[in-house]
């Protein structure tokens, strides 16, 4: 009898479909439920923000950067300011680097509580979510207090913050750590203790730690195979140097894993946040550089020089001098990094953006080869991609 | 003209009546558990739930079904047409024919059947054909795989259920379902057969492929499974036959566990309420655990769901009724 081979079945997962976190296409090869092969495709969100990026001066470029990874946005701002002020040789205040390292914080658990409650829905439990964006709403209020937007703040500057945040902002900040910590205390026992969740997240999409290196994996699915690579410790930047912190790992680099990494993370960035507030200096929060920061409204009206340098500011820029830099923020999703290449003009003459959740859905094959279809699901929650900044 | 009267007429009058008043009760129910479904979520959740059609948003299932009714039903290209609409018809068709068994109350009952569980097996058995059909008419991958879990998950279940209640007809020693219930004075069989009436819960929170089962309709993985191609009147024949099955299917373990409707204690304050409102309120009490563990736990992946059925629950439920027998036979208390 002759032999015939017998053909996968192809299942079109995506670009809409609730699980997809997006614009994700993804073609499965199926056998029965079994996937052999899971092959994304990206680029439905291409907006071509680096090119745009080339034609805008280094402040109207800024704005960009939220709108890449959405779910973590000053992360990306972040990023970009520290590239700028490293080929301008600025340096902030500390006041500006405190509020700049408590926001980053702040974002990054904005981002882990999306990323870990989508990640229970996508297994089925609704009620995490629901319960989290209790607390992320009131985050996103605290980022609303500060510069007046939720999620698109276009907050930090080259040489600071936009502006000093409100009188009673960090006050009301640091009450709000204590009910947060009440909320990780329910997301434990709804999720860690549930034998259901943990028979669908443990030894699912395994990366040891050689994968991880090779396919370039950052952040907490890196550190979820035991790596404890961060670049707040690594490299610090802003005030990160001087706040006490932990980078946890995980051991197996399993989906639960990378879940635990991320709460973990979680009441670390709390343990950061409640330090900025608590030695958060007094002083200026922008650097005194009237070529590259604006100056305040009231000096603008009172002095021709000041008024000068407004007018120059918001049409022409401020000229970067020559070099070229690769900056890299511990955004909430992994390494981000902007390489950066000024010609001493106004704008970018180039803008490259490394972006963590590419490198981390090019390894979703990887992950979930073998597995079965309802792993799918865990496994790109897990990884935590966000099309914003896969596709630019 | 008397003998057709007498003889044809006026008893397919009084069936016919019968089954309106087991049926209209049985909608309304239906389409009051999707709001306390909603309701009972919502506040797990911290968020209101319906608030806002009619008072306390009880208008709300009723403007659900207004507009349901009122789209337009979309038959897809590829489709199998006649399959594809005789399959919500058959889930539906099934989810109400269960009811002609169930005592509501002492001879409160349409067909007071001496095979009354064999009926419901047969019932609920044939279930999963309309999923299945669903699955494979819509000419849809999604739809597809949502239509195989199902009966394999169907299948797997109906098998420990069926131990299960061969545990209890073994203790009552009837298949008559009022028999069953009036066995339970004294003592529900929920107390001595515990164990089976846990397995029996989570068998039709299966059964009724509810969460933490829901695999045929994974919104996260099979989009929403079986009925990812249906709409308008064809989804609602689908929602509703999901929701009386699980009113069925409470109705069936209040029968067999929870001593149908007698009341708790036989005495004064708890007699005086009638029968069918003890039945209610203990449908009532297994619906509330439908959602609740709705509200609580992530999904069950397919190869999960098939070694739990098959390698814990039924030779728990196999055991048990060799258990049950063994002390029957041996302390000798066979119902005569």
């Amino acid at each position: 009898m002759a032999q015939t081979e017998i053909k996968s079945y192809n299942l079109n997962f995506g670009p809409q479909h609730p699980a997809a976190h997006g614009v994700l296409r993804l073609i499965l090869e199926l056998s029965g439920e079994v996937v052999e092969r899971a092959d994304p495709h990206v680029g439905l969100l291409h907006r071509g923000t680096e090119k745009l990026i080339e034609y805008k001066t280094y402040l109207q470029a800024l704005p960009y950067f939220d709108r890449l990874e959405y779910a973590c946005p000053l992360n990306m701002e972040h990023a970009y300011v520290l590239a700028v002020e490293k080929l301008l040789g600025t340096e902030v205040p500390p006041r500006g680097k405190y509020i700049r390292t408590l926001f980053s914080e702040i974002t990054r658990i904005i981002n882990h509580i999306m990323n870990t409650t989508s990640f229970a829905l996508d297994l089925g439990a609704m009620t995490p979510m629901l319960w989290g964006w209790e607390e992320r709403e009131h985050l996103l209020e605290f980022c609303e207090r500060a510069s007046g937007a939720r999620m698109h703040m276009a907050y930090y500057r080259p040489g600071g913050v936009a502006k000093d945040v409100p009188p009673d902002l960090l006050d009301d900040m640091y009450k709000w750590c204590d009910g947060f910590e009440k909320f990780m205390v329910d997301m434990v026992s709804l999720l860690d203790e549930n034998r259901i969740f943990r028979q669908r997240t443990v030894d699912i999409g395994i990366v040891s730690q050689e994968d991880a290196l090779n396919w370039g994996f950052t952040g907490p699915v890196l550190r979820a195979t035991g790596i404890p690579w961060d670049l707040r410790k690594a490299q610090p930047y802003d005030a990160f140097d001087e706040m006490e912190f932990d980078v946890p790992v995980g051991t197996t680099g399993d989906c639960f894993a990378r879940y635990l990494v991320r709460m973990e993370e979680m009441r670390q960035s709390l343990r950061i946040i409640r330090q900025c507030i608590e030695k958060m200096p007094d002083g200026p929060v922008k650097a005194d550089d009237k070529k590259v920061t604006p100056p305040s409204r009231p000096e603008m009206k009172r002095s021709m020089e000041a008024l000068i340098h407004h007018f120059k500011l918001y049409t022409e820029g401020f000229k970067v001098p020559p070099g070229e830099t690769y900056t890299a923020v511990e955004a909430a999703s992994g390494e981000f990094g902007v390489y950066l290449v000024s010609d001493g003009s106004n704008r970018p003459y180039r803008c490259k953006i490394r972006s963590p959740c590419y490198a981390h859905l090019q390894g979703l094959d990887l992950l979930s080869k073998g597995h079965m279809l309802a792993d799918i699901p865990a496994n790109i929650g897990s990884i935590d991609v966000v099309f914003g900044e896969i596709d630019r | 003209m008397a003998d057709l009267w007498s003889v044809y007429l006026w008893p397919l009058i009084i069936i016919v009546a019968q089954i309106l008043a087991i049926v209209l009760p049985l909608l309304l129910a239906v389409a009051y558990l999707t709001y306390a479904e909603r309701k009972v979520i919502g506040a797990i959740q911290m968020r209101k739930g319906p608030n806002v059609v009619g008072p306390f948003g009880l208008l709300q299932p009723i403007a659900d079904g207004a507009k349901l009714f009122l789209k337009e039903t979309v038959i897809p290209t590829g489709a199998d047409r006649a399959v594809f609409v005789l399959a919500p018809m058959l889930t539906f068709i099934l989810a109400l024919i269960g009811w002609a068994v169930i005592p509501f109350d002492e001879g409160w009952v349409l067909a007071d059947i001496n095979v009354g569980v064999l009926y419901l097996l047969a019932i609920s058995g044939l279930g999963v054909y309309g999923i299945i059909m669903a699955g494979w008419a819509s000419n849809s991958r999604y739809a597809l795989l949502g239509g195989l879990r199902s009966a394999a998950q169907m299948v797997s279940y109906e098998i420990s259920m069926g131990l299960i209640i061969i545990s209890v007809l073994l203790s009552a020693g009837t298949l008559n379902l009022t028999e069953i219930v009036n066995a339970q004075q004294g003592m529900w069989y929920a107390l001595p057969h515990f164990p089976m009436f846990v397995i029996f819960v989570v068998s039709i929170l299966a059964e009724t492929n509810r969460a933490p089962f829901d695999l045929p309709e994974a919104e996260a993985e099979l989009v929403s499974g079986y009925n990812v191609e249906y709409s308008a009147m064809t989804f609602a024949l689908f929602f509703l036959g999901e929701y009386a099955n699980m009113i069925l299917m409470s109705g069936i373990a209040v029968v067999l566990f929870l001593g149908g409707w007698l009341p708790p204690i036989d005495a004064a304050p708890f007699t005086w309420i009638p029968g069918v409102i003890w039945f209610a309120l203990k449908v009532c009490f297994i619906l509330f655990i439908f959602l609740w563990a709705r509200a609580t736990f992530p999904r069950y992946r397919y190869d999960q769901l098939m070694r739990l059925g098959w390698k814990v629950f039924l030779p728990l439920s196999l055991a048990w009724v060799v258990a049950t027998a063994g002390v029957m036979v041996t302390f000798d208390l066979l119902p005569a």
